[in-house]
C-alpha cells in the first residue's frame, strides 16, 4: 500500500511539472501565434500533427478493442472493455486539443460545420470525429450508468461525481441493465465502421496528397488502422498488466497472455504493412517516394526509425511477447506495452515529417538561397512545452477518473 | 473539361516568364510587397525562414567554375486549372473562381490548417505568421484595395485579382471590351526588361496568347496535370521564338 502512496505522489508530482511547463508553451502560443514553431514554409506541419495522429491512433485502437466486447461479444476482453472506451475518450481529447493548437485560427473551427468542403478529407474528419465523440460518449454512459446509480451512494467526492454522472438515474433493476447493454451494443457496432473510417480518413489525408509523393499512398489509410490497433493495444496491454488487481489469479493470467498473443499477432501485421510500403516504394526508385525513406533510415535522426520503429516497435514486443515465460510476466507483458507505446511516436513523426522536407520541384531548395525553405525541422520550445501541457491534462484526466469513476479493470464479477 | 482552354469562362488569365529576360533583379518582389500590402519582417525573422513575399526568384547554376552563369526563375502562385489546393481545404478559403478563372484565398474565412501548403507542388503558398504592423507613416503607403491579413492565414499570389476587377469593371462602364496588355499586375508593371508578360489566353491575338505558342514554352511540373496559368519560355540556347 505504501509503495502505491509513493508512486501515486509521484506521478501527481510529475504531472503538475507537465502542466506548469505546458502553461508556459500556452501562453506562448496564444500571445504569438505560430511565430515561435519550428515548422515553416517546406515542413508546413509538425510535432502537433504528429501527435494529433498519434493520439488519434491511441483512441481508435483502443475502442476498437472495446468493440471486441460491445460489438463482437468477446467476452474474454470484458474485464478491460470499460477502461478501453474510457482511454479512447481521453486519447481522443488530447488528439483534439493538439490539431486545435495546430490551426492559425482556433476560432474559426466552426467553419468545418458551417461551410464544409466535403471533398476535403479533413472536413471528413471533422464531421467522423465529433460523431465518433459524441457517441463513445454515450457508449460509456450507458455502459457505466448501473455503476454510476450505485456508486452514488458512496460518501465524498467518487459519490457526488458518481451521482452527477448518472444524470439523474436511479434505476438498478435487470431489466434496465439489459436495456443499456442492448444500447451498448448497438452503440459498439455503429462505432466499428465510424471508427474505421474516421481513422482510415486521417490515413486518407495523408494519402491523398498527391504533391508529397511519400504520402500518396494507396497503403497509408490501412496502415493507420493497424498503427491504430497495434498502439491502442499496446496501451490497453501495458494499463492492464500494470493496473489490473488479483495478480495471482487464474483469470488474470488468461487475460493477459490473451492480450498479449492478440498485440503480437497486431505487431506482426504491422511489420508486414511497414514493409509492403518500403520495399515497394524502394524498389521503385523514384526519388520523391525514395528520398523521404533513406531520410527516415539513414539521416540525422536514423535512430528515431531504426531504435524506435524497428527497435522499441517491432523487435522488443516481438521478443517479449512471443516467448512464453515473458508473456506470462505482467511486469514483462508491460514493458512490451509500453516500449510499443512509445515506439509509435517514432512512427508518427517519420510519417508526418521526411515526407514534407522533399519538394516536387527538384532542387529547390538549393534554388532558394534563404532558410525559408530549410528541410531541417526539430520542433521548438513552444511546440515541446505545449504538447507536454497536453499530456499532461491527459494524464491528470485519466488519473482523476481512474481513481473516481467506475473504469477498473475488474475480474469476476465485482466491480 | 478543362478549365486551362477557357471552358465557359470569358478570360483565362495568364502570366508568361521568359526566364531570358530575367536578370533576378527582384523587382517584381518588390512590387508585390508594395502592392499587395505584403509585410516586411525584419532581420531576425529573414533568418527563421519567415518571407511573407508572393514571389520567390529562384537561381540556378549551370557549368562549372569559372565557367559557369546563373539562370533565374520567379515562381509565384501558378493559378492552376486544376489546383490540388482546392479540394483539400475543408472550408472553401481556397477555391476557383469562376469568374476571373483563377484560385482565390479568402482571408477571413481560413482556418489555417495549411493542408493547401501541403498540396501545392510549387511551394506557393505562404502562412501568414505576424500580426504585420504599419508603424505611422508607413500605413500611409497601404493599398486600400488590398486587405491587411492578419496572422494564422494562408495567402499567395493572387494575379493582383484588384487590378483585374478594377479594369473589368471600368471597360464595362465605358461599353468596350478589355484591351491586351489593359490588366497589368504589379510585378508585370514594374519588370524592367519585360520578362513577365499578362493578359487574357482566351483572346487569340493577346501577346501571352502568342507566347505561349512559343517553342521555348513550358508548365511547372506539367506531368502532374495541375494546368498552371503561369507559362515560362525557356532560355539558353533554346533561344527560339
Amino acid at each position: 500500500m505504501k509503495a502505491n502512496k509513493g508512486l501515486g505522489i509521484a506521478y501527481w508530482i510529475v504531472v503538475v511539472v507537465m502542466l506548469a511547463v505546458g502553461a508556459v508553451g500556452l501562453y506562448w502560443r496564444l500571445t504569438t501565434g505560430h511565430k515561435l514553431a519550428n515548422y515553416g514554409e517546406l515542413i508546413v506541419w509538425g510535432l502537433w500533427v504528429a501527435m494529433y495522429i498519434y493520439f488519434i491512433g491511441l483512441s481508435a485502437g483502443a475502442f476498437l478493442i472495446s468493440a471486441l466486447v460491445y460489438a463482437f461479444g468477446v467476452e474474454r476482453f470484458r474485464p478491460i472493455a470499460r477502461l478501453a472506451l474510457f482511454t479512447a475518450i481521453i486519447s481522443l481529447l488530447m488528439a483534439l486539443l493538439h490539431i486545435w493548437f495546430d490551426l492559425g485560427h482556433m476560432e474559426r473551427f466552426y467553419e468545418v460545420y458551417t461551410r464544409p468542403n466535403f471533398l476535403s478529407m479533413m472536413a471528413w474528419m471533422v464531421w467522423l470525429y465529433t460523431a465518433y465523440f459524441i457517441l463513445i460518449l454515450a457508449e460509456f454512459w450507458y455502459e457505466s450508468r448501473e455503476d454510476f446509480v450505485r456508486w452514488g451512494q458512496k460518501p465524498g467526492l467518487t459519490g457526488w461525481l458518481s451521482r452527477l454522472l448518472a444524470l439523474g438515474s436511479k434505476d438498478v433493476t435487470p431489466e434496465m441493465r439489459a436495456r443499456d447493454q442492448r444500447v451498448v451494443k448497438v452503440l459498439g457496432s455503429i462505432g466499428v465502421p465510424l471508427a474505421i473510417m474516421f481513422h482510415g480518413g486521417v490515413g486518407a489525408l495523408f494519402g491523398v496528397v498527391s504533391a508529397r509523393p511519400a504520402w500518396h499512398s494507396g497503403l497509408f489509410p490501412l496502415l493507420f488502422l493497424v498503427s491504430a490497433l497495434v498502439s491502442g493495444g499496446g496501451l490497453l496491454m501495458a494499463l492492464y498488466a500494470f493496473l489490473a488487481p488479483n495478480k495471482g489469479s487464474a483469470e488474470y493470467k488468461n487475460l493477459l497472455s490473451d492480450m498479449g498473443r492478440l498485440v503480437l499477432a497486431l505487431v506482426f501485421l504491422d511489420v508486414i504493412f511497414t514493409f509492403a510500403e518500403y520495399s515497394i516504394a524502394l524498389y521503385g526508385s523514384i526519388p520523391g517516394d525514395v528520398a523521404p525513406l533513406i531520410q527516415i533510415m539513414t539521416g540525422p535522426f536514423w535512430y528515431v526509425f531504426w531504435i524506435g520503429q524497428v527497435g522499441l516497435g517491432m523487435v522488443i514486443p516481438i521478443i517479449l511477447l512471443a516467448w512464453d515465460r515473458t508473456r506470462t510476466n505482467p511486469f514483462w507483458v508491460g514493458v512490451a506495452g509500453l516500449s510499443i507505446v512509445l515506439a509509435f511516436v517514432g512512427v508518427r513523426l517519420n510519417i508526418v515529417i521526411p515526407p514534407l522536407s522533399v519538394p516536387e520541384l527538384q532542387g529547390l531548395v538549393e534554388a532558394v538561397p534563404s532558410p525559408r525553405m530549410t528541410t531541417q525541422y526539430v520542433p521548438s520550445a513552444m511546440e515541446w512545452f505545449l504538447s507536454i501541457g497536453i499530456i499532461g491534462l491527459g494524464m491528470a484526466l485519466y488519473a482523476i477518473g481512474y481513481n473516481l469513476l467506475p473504469v477498473r479493470p475488474h475480474l469476476g464479477k465485482e466491480v | 473539361m478543362s478549365r486551362q482552354n477557357g471552358g465557359t469562362q470569358e478570360h483565362r488569365w495568364a502570366m508568361i516568364v521568359d526566364i531570358d529576360k530575367c536578370t533576378g533583379c527582384g523587382v517584381c518582389i518588390t512590387a508585390c510587397y508594395a502592392e499587395n500590402n505584403i509585410p516586411v519582417v525584419g532581420e531576425e525573422e529573414i533568418h527563421k525562414g519567415r518571407h511573407m513575399g508572393w514571389v520567390r526568384i529562384e537561381r540556378y547554376w549551370e557549368g562549372e567554375y569559372p565557367d559557369i552563369r546563373a539562370r533565374f526563375i520567379p515562381i509565384m502562385c501558378q493559378q492552376c486549372g486544376e489546383a490540388p489546393c482546392e479540394p483539400v481545404c475543408p472550408v472553401f478559403a481556397t477555391y476557383h473562381s469562376e469568374t476571373e478563372n483563377i484560385n482565390v484565398q479568402v482571408y477571413n474565412r481560413c482556418v489555417g490548417t495549411r493542408f493547401c501548403a501541403n498540396n501545392c507542388p510549387y511551394i506557393a503558398r505562404v502562412f501568414n505568421w505576424f500580426d504585420p504592423v504599419f508603424p505611422e507613416p508607413l500605413h500611409e503607403q497601404l493599398n486600400p484595395d488590398v486587405t491587411v491579413r492578419s496572422r494564422g492565414i494562408m495567402e499567395k499570389c493572387t494575379f493582383c485579382i484588384q487590378r483585374i476587377r478594377q479594369v473589368e469593371e471600368e471597360a464595362k462602364a465605358e461599353g468596350r471590351p478589355i484591351e491586351d496588355g489593359e490588366v497589368q499586375p504589379a510585378c508585370v508593371q514594374a519588370c524592367p526588361t519585360e520578362a513577365l508578360v499578362f493578359g487574357d489566353l482566351n483572346d487569340p491575338h493577346s501577346k501571352v496568347a502568342r507566347l505561349a505558342q512559343s517553342r521555348r514554352a513550358f508548365k511547372l511540373l506539367e506531368d502532374l496535370g495541375t494546368e498552371p496559368a503561369v507559362i515560362y519560355l525557356k532560355g539558353g540556347d533554346a533561344h527560339v521564338v
